[in-house]
């Protein structure tokens, strides 16, 4: 197992690095640059590129980039935040993308596997009913959508949460957004919760399970959750990513500085800031990359027909 | 309920409630189980085999209904006996008394009848552990017993596999082990080796025959295969549309069958004596019990229907204390029909050499 663990996460970082790469020669290649052109002079702009060291070849430009990298090195701004170290910055906006993201990770998880656990067992009665509509609800309605339903009833009409995110009440002010983002991996949880446990509980080991007099609770958590549950863990790795990620537009709406936000403004600013969009990029990759190794692990765990042949793979 | 019986089904009627309609699967099935006996129920697939043993187990699916009829058991408890009707039992109650610790069941599928995530020994101890009143070690040391009964060797290291680690055979030799845990009277054995390899079939078979005789269990098997009836089976039931059309001891349904449909079923066996290059088949498929039948269900596949098969069901004949047949041809007033020659030949050669083995 252990040599298994090994080289997975070998592959991993190579893959990071491949994307860590592509990344750089693209930003390099896609149109627009750091520099606007409208308020900077020709000659400005050459100098400039001297001084960023864009004038050297990319792959050049590429190994003085890894080298400070590896130091934990992101550079700093190329036209966003002039000069302040990208470090800093992003510290703050992952924090607050990360706890929001977290929080409705949270949320969607715990009231999903509720709404799927409750309608399974409820199968084919109002209760099914309902929670395979408020799922379909959930996954059409944009998360902004729901944020700005919220702020109208729960800011405007009872004015009891804030507006506006404001880092200082954190998680009093986190709650409208992390609801709000919550909705789509609720809903999604809910229903491949329900199916699952669905077709298990006419599988025939449950029947096996029931012939030999086991039911009730034991049943369902031994025997129908155990087996349900394994796959959701699949399903729930993209969405965490996502999340944690930040959302766009619901950052922009609810005024939150994180990562989404910067990415937007990283893209759109004046000029396209090379050195922003490479460090999200990269963020990007390796979470989504190592919570995908993550999952894979754990499904070993889990799953007690991975756990056997990954040890014989080793 | 005579004082040998253990089981005995009366008149049970079931139907099933589905987005069609409501399709009446079983209608008015009787059937006895007597203690250390084995009983086949035989017929095609549909015919209602599987749904009659579903409902003494408390497995039926929840769209289904039972309209009439009683299951009597001869529960025997805390050295008490009484006799309960299993349909009127609370299915908590019939779970926690009933299932596995009294009637036990093996399924059709080994590749599917075993929880993946579980080890073979915690599945094999589960109910012993919840019921059977024993510590671990006992249900441990009675697990490891159960697994060399059904011949699995290196039981110690074996019990902690996973399903997925064994063959078929093996899977199944643990289904049978879990269903002996509880030490039942009845063990429900639906089509135990249709899915496994022939080689392995002859195995399984003997083994349940074997066990049957330590334990003194009264068995119950559902099968399509007549091949499997004649090795294990006392008494046969032929089951056909949700109704038994004949029942008999093992050599009356062998020997002297008398309802068309169970003519049907042995011509339909593949024969290796015989010049014949062709294998007979029942024309037709059984009946949509969507729709009531009317008359005789079997009639529009019978090549000897009467006119009367159209109008009215006929009801069980008898042909001697323990032979009935349900069918019009066995009314008094009925033309004489004998079996299709090709048949007749073949049982006569069949008994004969039957006879030559036992000389």
């Amino acid at each position: 197992m252990a040599k298994y663990i090994v080289k997975r996460v070998g592959l991993a970082l190579i893959t990071l690095l491949i994307i860590v790469f592509l990344l750089f020669v693209m930003v390099r290649i896609m149109p627009g640059n750091p520099f606007p052109s409208e308020r900077m002079s020709a000659e400005q702009i050459a100098n400039k590129r001297i001084e960023m060291g864009l004038d050297k070849p990319v792959l050049v430009q590429f190994r003085d980039y890894m080298v400070k990298l590896l130091q934990g090195d992101f550079g700093k701004g190329t036209s966003l935040y002039y000069g302040a170290p990208i470090k800093t910055v992003l510290s703050t906006c992952v924090q607050n993308s990360f706890r929001i993201g977290g929080l409705a990770i949270l949320i969607g998880t715990a009231v999903g596997l509720l709404l799927g656990i409750t309608a399974a067992l409820n199968r084919g009665r109002f209760l099914d009913g309902f929670c395979t509509v408020f799922s379909i609800v959930g996954v059409c309605v944009p998360s902004y959508v729901f944020l700005i339903f919220l702020q109208y009833y729960f800011s405007y009409k009872i004015p009891y949460f804030p507006y506006f995110f404001d880092a200082n009440r954190f998680l009093f002010s986190s709650i409208l957004p992390a609801l709000s983002l919550s909705l789509f991996t609720m809903s999604t949880v809910a229903r491949f919760t329900r199916n699952e446990m669905v077709e298990v509980m006419d599988s025939d080991y449950v029947r096996l399970a029931e012939s030999k007099g086991i039911y009730g609770p034991r049943l369902i958590r031994r025997h129908v959750l155990r087996n349900a549950l394994i796959p959701i863990v699949t399903v729930l790795a993209p969405l965490i990513v996502d999340l944690l990620t930040g959302a766009l537009v619901v950052e922009k709406i609810y005024g939150i500085n994180g990562i989404g936000k910067l990415m937007v403004d990283a893209i759109s600013g004046e000029g396209v800031d090379y050195n922003y969009v490479l460090a999200l990029g990269i963020l990007y990759s390796a979470l989504y990359i190592g919570i995908m190794l993550a999952v894979d692990l754990l499904y070993g765990i889990l799953d007690p027909r991975i756990r056997v042949a990954a040890k014989g793979d080793a | 309920m005579n004082e040998k019986a253990i089981l005995e089904l009366k008149d049970l009627d079931v139907s099933f409630r589905t987005n069609a309609g409501v399709i009446h699967a079983i209608r008015g099935v009787n059937l006895d189980l007597q203690k250390g006996e084995t009983v086949a129920i035989v017929g095609e697939s549909g015919s209602g085999k599987s749904v009659t043993m579903k409902a003494v187990t408390g497995l039926l699916d929840e769209n289904a209904t039972v309209n009439r009829g009683q299951i009597h058991y001869r529960l025997a408890e805390n050295g008490k006996e009484e006799i309960v009707d299993l349909l009127k039992l609370p299915k908590k109650e019939l779970r926690r008394r009933i299932n596995g610790r009294h009637i036990a069941m093996v399924f059709q599928d080994p590749m599917t009848s075993l929880d993946p995530t579980m080890p073979v020994g915690k599945q094999i101890m589960e109910s012993m552990l919840l019921y059977g009143g024993r510590s671990r070690e006992e249900a441990k040391a009675r697990a490891l017993e159960l697994m060399n009964l059904v011949g699995i060797s290196d039981a110690e290291h074996r019990m902690k596999y996973y399903p997925h680690q064994f063959s078929g055979g093996m899977r199944q030799r643990v289904v049978i082990a879990i269903a002996l845990s509880g030490d039942p009277d009845i063990l429900i054995c639906d089509e135990p080796t249709t899915a496994l390899d022939v080689t392995i079939q002859a195995k399984i078979l003997e083994l349940i025959k074997d066990i049957q005789k330590r334990m003194g269990l009264s068995v119950i098997y559902i099968t399509h295969d007549l091949g499997v009836v004649a090795k294990v089976a006392d008494y046969v039931n032929v089951m056909y549309a949700g109704k038994i059309v004949e029942v008999g001891n093992v050599n009356e349904i062998f020997y002297d069958p008398r309802h068309p449909y169970t003519w049907g079923l042995l011509t339909a066996m593949p024969d290796m004596d015989t010049d014949d290059d062709r294998l007979y088949s029942i024309p037709g498929s059984p009946p949509n019990l969507l729709h009531e039948p009317k008359g005789d269900a079997f009639a529009p596949r019978n090549a000897f229907a009467l006119a009367i098969d159209e109008k009215a069901e006929p009801p069980l004949f008898k042909i001697s204390d323990t032979h009935y047949a349900a069918t019009w041809l066995l009314h008094p007033d009925a033309p004489k029909i004998e079996m299709p020659p090709e048949l007749q030949a073949r049982l006569e050669r069949e008994r004969k050499e039957a006879a030559k083995y036992l000389a």
